[in-house]
């Protein structure tokens, strides 16, 4: 059995990448926020109010996105700065911008090859829902759902082949 | 021992979190500057000397591996010991920043005992 750190960067097809994006989440959420991170028990839907969003370019090409709540974003950001962050302020969009990147990171280095081989982008967020997003990606969206204070977050990695 | 710190990072909410895992490692700070990227923390550190260096890599304007190159020609300067605090943790980026001249390096997320061992590793002189 290969472990993670075994498995190739280049495939078609990456939904073995899903369980080291669920990780890398995980790891951020109990280092930077000293919180566990649950997984719902029914398909855990939004509101999504808050998305950031990571670039990827080289050895992968993509976007990974980190989608939450209002509510949850002033709460993440609540937490990393130890201090009550206001809905919609800088503060907590700074904040969510940091948790996307800190994750795409922490799953590049998860995946053997992409952690030498692939850059990130500087973290964009956007506020609200309101949006489509169109990118070159040609394989399906991977998609981990999990539970923040018992509030949904969604992360989704498009990749372009 | 008393540090003055300079911590260089584009996110204010990161400049907190590593001011504070200082604090909690135990490290006794007598005054914490910032700067939102290379370019200004080289003017900050014109005016203001300090102790030691936590910079993120990936910034606008000037990025970490460029601010630790131009760290060697500012005279009060060029001797401070610098830590990466990076999202960036391949092998290649390490080697890269270590022989740009950081003395240490930090893979985000870190735990304040993560930054501990790296910080007092630095100000002891050890590799």
């Amino acid at each position: 059995m290969k472990s993670l750190n075994e498995l190739p960067a280049v495939r078609s097809n990456h939904e073995d990448w899903i369980p080291m994006m669920e990780l890398a989440t995980r790891e951020v959420f109990e280092m930077m926020l000293g919180c566990q991170l649950a997984v719902p028990e029914t398909a855990a839907n939004g509101p999504f109010d808050v998305t950031s969003m990571v670039g990827l370019a080289s050895k992968v090409c993509g976007i990974l996105t980190f989608s939450c709540g209002a509510q949850s974003a002033a709460l993440m950001a609540s937490k990393m700065l130890n201090a009550p962050a206001a809905e919609g302020s800088r503060e907590v969009l700074d904040a969510l911008g940091e948790i996307c990147n800190m994750v795409a990171g922490n799953f590049k280095n998860k995946v053997a090859g992409l952690g030498e081989g692939c850059m990130l982008s500087v973290p964009t967020v956007i506020t609200g829902r309101n949006y489509s997003l169109h990118t070159l990606a040609d394989s399906p969206a991977l998609e981990v759902r999990l539970l923040f204070e018992g509030m949904p977050i969604v992360i989704s990695l498009r990749t372009h082949n | 021992m008393p540090i003055r710190a300079l911590i260089v990072d584009d996110s204010s909410v990161m400049r907190k979190i590593v001011e504070r895992s200082l604090r909690q490692a135990g490290i006794d700070l007598t005054q914490v500057l910032e700067a939102g990227n290379g370019a200004e923390a080289l003017a900050v550190l014109q005016a203001s000397p300090v102790d030691l260096i936590l910079c993120d890599i990936n910034m606008p304007v000037m990025d970490g591996l460029e601010f630790v190159k131009q760290l060697s020609g500012v005279p009060n300067a060029k001797d401070v010991p610098v830590v990466m605090i990076t999202t960036e943790g391949s092998e290649s980026h390490v080697v890269q920043a270590l022989s740009c001249g950081a003395r240490g390096y930090i893979r985000k997320p870190f735990t304040p005992e993560q930054v501990r061992e790296q910080v007092l590793a630095v100000l002891a002189g050890k590799p």
